[in-house]
């Protein structure tokens, strides 16, 4: 019972900015300091959220989006975990690769959405090339450091008691590597997300980042705000995901 | 015939020096030594004196750019089945449960699964760490852990076994508890150890002989028996025999440190 107590105060307690921001965002309509035609109290937001679930139409755009999301994080998961290993073993490929690597994380997405568009169309495949270049990067330079910061002795070790090439790889440097992987997977994904959002907002008709622009483009700001809501919580739910992944593939670390 | 036979081993490292220049640094040069089956060897000398590089060369881990290394009469091989190292960092991975770090050895053998545990059970019996083979690394003490480190060694038997200042990284009573122990290990089996170590203590307790190195570039200056009855425990320390071989030990490296600071150190 007590527990029980201990643990609803720690999530009232954790809250708090929460609910005191909710209280903010409906007063400030409702009392007149921000015009409601552009800023609608959350009340409404989750009025216009629950038509939109009762239409089916939430549900719809919410798949497209997650789906679009999940195709471009694992291409990049795919490639950029593959790619990165093979980059970290051989630190003379890493050498002469970092710098433009480098240069090219720094490159953002939305920059290069035009040029995905000129080269791919206005397509699914631009949509899912510039998901995947955002995330791709974090990932595979996440993972190059990680097999780049194998402790040696481990190494050393296992090489001391007859290990191959193959064992040494497959058996300490990739374990040894898997909590930075996992923290460029984490970032990738949520890179996937504010890309997503750019995608659907280009030569889309459906996805959530459509459904913000279109309810604007149409003066349905509850809706809006409801499409806003809704890419919040596709965030939080993948990242929330992502971290449950981690932890059971890296339940050895230490907290 | 010696187990090891090194005649004129050569090392040198190619560095840069304070103003950036690269430099040769001979870290062993003319470096001879013989080591016997079964016996336990230390390689005692001042700090970068190459005892631990020569013991890498002996892992198979780094190379020699002169002279010859037999081992069993047969050049040494960079890889083999046949020796374990031991280090001052213990170097358990720490996404293995302590079994399973006991089993690494194994598995790099091919032994089969069943065959793994039971082998790997058993040494973590003989250091009596039993209870603990489901915990992490993380969850247990310096001393623990190398011992951990030490039966996983043991448990894939090499017949040749390297220690690199084993139990440097631990306090005083620690370090105690865990030579006698190995002491006891080693006097059931009696394999080869090479033991490199930097106290003089820690080498009479422990040797058949302490091959002294000197400053570098490293050889061996002195090799020194140890006659001390086993098997040998704490009280050992107090004899009036152990000081006076620590006392001749102490003359010899300080001749060698003194050595080293009229260089103005090293690196």
């Amino acid at each position: 019972m007590k527990e029980k107590l201990y643990r609803a105060g720690d999530i009232f307690s954790r809250s708090v900015g929460l609910i005191l921001f909710f209280i903010l965002w409906e007063a400030a309509p409702r009392l007149g300091w921000v015009r409601s035609t552009y800023l609608a109290p959350p009340s409404r937001v989750f009025g216009a959220l629950w038509l939109l679930a009762l239409r089916g139409e939430l549900a719809r755009h919410a798949l497209i989006s997650l789906r679009r999301v999940m195709l471009g994080l694992l291409v990049s998961v795919a490639v950029g975990v593959v790619l990165g290993l093979f980059i970290g073993y051989f630190r003379r490929i890493d050498r002469i690769l970092d710098l433009l690597f480098q240069a090219f994380r720094q490159m953002s997405a939305f920059a290069l959405f035009p040029v995905f568009i000129l080269l791919f169309g206005l397509g699914e495949l631009s949509k899912t090339i510039i998901i995947f270049w955002a995330s791709l990067w974090p990932v595979l330079l996440n993972t190059s450091s990680g097999v780049k910061n194998v402790d040696p002795v481990l190494i050393r070790s296992a090489k001391s008691m007859g290990a191959s090439k193959a064992f040494i790889f497959i058996n300490i440097i990739i374990p040894a590597a898997a909590p930075e992987i996992f923290t460029g997977i984490r970032l990738g994904g949520s890179y996937c997300v504010m890309a997503v959002v750019a995608a659907e907002m280009i030569g889309a008709s459906s996805g959530l980042g459509y459904l913000v622009l279109y309810s604007e483009e149409t003066f349905n700001v509850p809706e809006m705000y409801g499409g806003i809501v809704g890419l919040a919580i596709l965030g939080i739910g993948l990242n929330w995901i992502l971290h449950r992944a981690e932890k059971y593939f890296t339940s050895w670390k230490e907290v | 015939m010696a187990k090891i036979q090194a005649r004129g081993v050569n090392r040198e490292f190619q560095i840069r020096n304070t103003l950036g220049r690269k430099e040769r640094l001979k870290v062993l040069e003319g470096f001879d030594l013989d080591i016997n089956e079964g016996e336990f060897l230390s390689l005692l000398g001042p700090s970068g004196c190459g005892k631990s590089t020569f013991l890498s060369i002996l892992a198979g881990l780094d190379k020699y750019d002169g002279g010859d290394i037999l081992v069993d009469g047969r050049q040494l091989q960079e890889r083999s089945f046949s020796r374990g190292i031991v280090f001052q960092s213990y170097a358990l991975l720490p996404w293995r449960t302590v079994i399973k770090n006991l089993e690494v050895g194994l598995e790099i053998r091919h032994i089969p699964k069943h065959e793994r545990r039971r082998t790997a059970r058993q040494y973590l019996e003989l250091v009596g760490l039993a209870a603990f083979e489901n915990q992490y690394p993380h969850q247990l003490s310096g001393g623990m852990k190398q011992r951990i480190a030490i039966a996983r060694v043991l448990a894939y038997q090499p017949d040749l076994l390297l220690m690199d200042e084993p139990f440097a990284a631990l306090d005083a009573q620690t370090r105690e508890n865990l030579q006698i122990e190995l002491l006891r290990i080693w006097e059931t089996d009696k394999k080869t150890i090479v033991f490199v170590t930097h106290s003089i203590d820690e080498a009479i307790l422990m040797s058949d002989r302490v091959a002294f190195m000197s400053a570098r570039p490293g050889h061996i200056k002195e090799i020194i028996e140890i006659d001390l009855p086993r098997p040998r425990t704490e009280d050992i320390r107090n004899s009036a025999e152990f000081a006076k071989i620590r006392k001749n030990l102490w003359g010899m490296l300080q001749d060698e440190v003194l050595k080293v600071q009229s260089y103005g150190g090293y690196l």
